[in-house]
């Protein structure tokens, strides 16, 4: 009885701290945003005519897009590939892909110069800009990752009708969303095709839309574990491990792909003698690869560390951390050493994409606790 | 008809005529001659090379296939038929993927405005659609900048090289890099000696982005047409199987064995 009391109250004590820890970064956030808004981007950011763009871009652009990619592949795997047993992480994953492109959204009127001309691409063409691809491709997936969400809507709101439409909808929604996800996660490496001469060579290459792509799908599954580990502990929730453990051998496999991919593709682009050069960006190169991508496929191919909840959890974190260090050695490390100067993110920008993270966690929590995303909804 | 400058350093004696030209002509505050900003589209750079000054000028290269007018998601960059690369402010998100892009690093941002926008030279478009020179090229009293047709001021740059093969190192810099560009230079001594890129730049970048860009209608209807199809199979299969299980669950068992 009187632990039972003490449990719970260290449950109160530690939801008012995260609480606290939300309110706060949601608070530093929005003064930045006035600041940017009212002073311009050179007050607000470390970002400069040498250095235009920087971590909004690197983090919120870059990893929001691939972090959400869970979305897609589980969709595809439940939907198209027919795999039933996962169908219990679809809508986690669907619903962490929806509020990732709302957040990445956000992001980028934060960062674009003139945010109410968002719409501007869809209406004034330019088929020979990736960034032309990828808002339009943007777009559509999040009308796409819309409508996959809104069937858990009606169900919460028993509304027989419109979850049988839907029903028929959903292998073409599904589909298109495949489609559109393949175009602009791969697209988001296009982006940096144009700049040979300036992106550093052990990230530069001819196939960066492949390596994203790849690396996106990767990070998809490592996310759904990490995901699934977060939710199962806030809400008290049984873990679907054995699930959960089929999602780690997949992971292993694609990661091990991507990393073969990279390295053959260093040799053919004959950067293999950069990887020992003794400075820090070899140094960030290689925290992409070892933590990012050895480590976890070493581990997780062991199948007892699978079985460890614990272990798989910090597996899949250091995947998602490694992919979040490549997207950002690309956007950011890579970019440094051509450009000539020191860019670090200023704690404006930096509160910013933290708040972006912090509302991200609480809209996910709100829609667990109101809507059927486990089952039924948790309260 | 496209124009260009020639831009001669052997016979620039940096008076910064042109920088001051421009900075009247766009209304533009003084400021650090050897930096390009939002408020200065031309800069003068000094290089000492042989304990002899030689003085550099950087300005908007207007490319024949630019990078910029290939990135911006709304077009707002055209190469027009007059030879400049013109902007359209109304256009433009404020992106910045063309500061990224462009190999000469020349679009500069309004980083202190709340609504920033990117600037760059626009040759003084409308000046020449005009008829009038540039105001670089028209307050140049050395002739170190020269405003022409590009064919011209190639045949020029020819000429002057061969005319006088001890003053000039034989190579008009704008003739291939970044796949041409309608600004060219001559120089005294080899260009890379002054800062300018050439090694890996012989070419133009748009095209790197439009070899993948343009498959995109096919990975689009293949990976389309081939998810399709395959949820037809695996479906098919699966409802095969129902039927079968549900005639007899053991005829199935054995047949599995």
């Amino acid at each position: 009885m009187s632990s039972a009391l003490s449990f719970s109250r260290v449950r109160r004590f530690r939801l008012s701290f995260w609480q606290a820890v939300f309110y706060l970064l949601v608070a530093l956030g929005l003064y930045s945003l006035i600041v940017r808004f009212s002073a311009g981007l050179g007050t607000a950011t470390n970002l400069s005519d040498a250095f235009p763009w920087g971590l909004w871009v690197g983090f919120d652009v870059m990893c929001g897009v691939g972090l959400a990619a869970g979305g897609f592949t589980m969709a595809a795997m439940v939907y198209i590939f027919n795999i039933e047993r996962f169908r219990p992480i679809v809508r986690p994953a669907v619903l962490t892909a929806f509020l990732g492109y709302l957040l990445v959204i956000m992001g980028l009127l934060a960062d674009i110069g003139q945010p109410w001309r968002i719409w501007h691409p869809l209406v004034m063409w330019n088929p020979h800009s990736v960034m032309f691809e990828v808002s339009w491709c943007v777009t559509l997936y999040t009308i796409v990752l819309f409508l996959e969400f809104l069937p858990i809507v009606f169900e919460r709101f028993r509304m027989k009708k419109m979850l049988t439409l839907f029903k028929h909808i959903t292998i073409p929604v599904v589909i298109l969303g495949v489609i559109f996800s393949t175009l602009h996660q791969s697209s988001l490496g296009s982006v940096y095709l144009i700049v040979p001469e300036k992106l550093h060579p052990l990230w530069y290459s001819s196939l960066l839309p492949v390596h994203f792509f790849i690396t996106a799908v990767a990070v998809g599954f490592a996310m759904v574990i990490l995901e699934s580990n977060l939710s199962a502990r806030a809400f008290d929730k049984k873990l679907e491990t054995p699930l959960l453990m089929d999602l780690a051998r997949v992971l292993v496999f694609v990661l091990g792909m991507a990393l073969l991919l990279r390295f053959q593709d260093l040799s053919r682009n004959g950067a293999l003698d950069l990887l020992f050069v003794n400075e820090p960006v070899t140094w960030l190169f290689w925290v992409e690869i070892l933590l990012g991508m050895v480590v976890p496929i070493v581990l997780l191919a062991i199948p007892r560390v699978r079985a460890n909840q614990q272990a798989l959890f910090l597996c899949s974190l250091l995947a998602v951390l490694g992919f979040i260090a490549n997207r950002l050695n690309v956007a950011i490390t890579g970019m440094e050493s051509y450009a000539r100067v020191n860019y670090f993110p200023s704690w404006m920008e930096i509160s910013v994409t933290l708040m972006l993270v912090a509302l991200g966690f609480a809209a996910f929590r709100l829609a667990v606790r109101y809507l059927p995303i486990f089952g039924k909804p948790l309260n | 008809m496209s124009y260009g400058f020639l831009i001669d350093t052997t016979r620039c004696i940096g008076c910064e005529a042109c920088v001051e030209a421009c900075r009247e002509i766009h209304g533009h505050p003084e400021g650090d001659v050897a930096t390009l900003s939002a408020h200065a589209f031309t800069a003068l750079n000094t290089h000492e090379i042989d304990d002899e000054e030689i003085f550099t000028r950087r300005m908007c290269m207007h490319c024949n296939d630019p990078s910029c007018a290939s990135v911006c998601p709304v077009g707002a960059f055209t190469k027009t038929k007059l030879g400049p690369v013109t902007y359209d402010p109304d256009k433009c998100i404020g992106c910045r993927y063309c500061m990224v892009a462009c190999p000469f690093e020349v679009p500069k941002y309004q980083w202190n405005k709340k609504q920033p926008l990117v600037q760059k030279c626009d040759m003084c478009f409308e000046r020449i659609s005009r008829g009038q020179l540039p105001a670089c090229a028209e307050a140049c009293e050395e002739g170190a900048t020269v405003f022409g047709e590009r064919s011209d001021l190639i045949k020029e740059a020819r000429r002057r090289i061969e005319a006088d093969p001890d003053t000039y190192h034989p190579y008009i810099y704008g003739l291939n890099e970044a796949g041409g560009t309608s600004v060219l230079f001559l120089s005294a001594v080899p260009i890379e000696q002054l800062d300018f890129k050439k090694e890996q730049f012989q070419q133009a970048f748009p095209h790197l982005t439009w070899n993948v860009l343009k498959e995109i209608p096919n990975v689009a209807s293949f990976s389309g047409l081939f998810m399709y199809g395959l949820w037809w199979v695996i479906n098919r299969r699966m409802e095969l199987q129902k039927i079968k299980v549900s005639e007899t669950a053991s005829a199935v068992e054995e047949e599995r064995s």
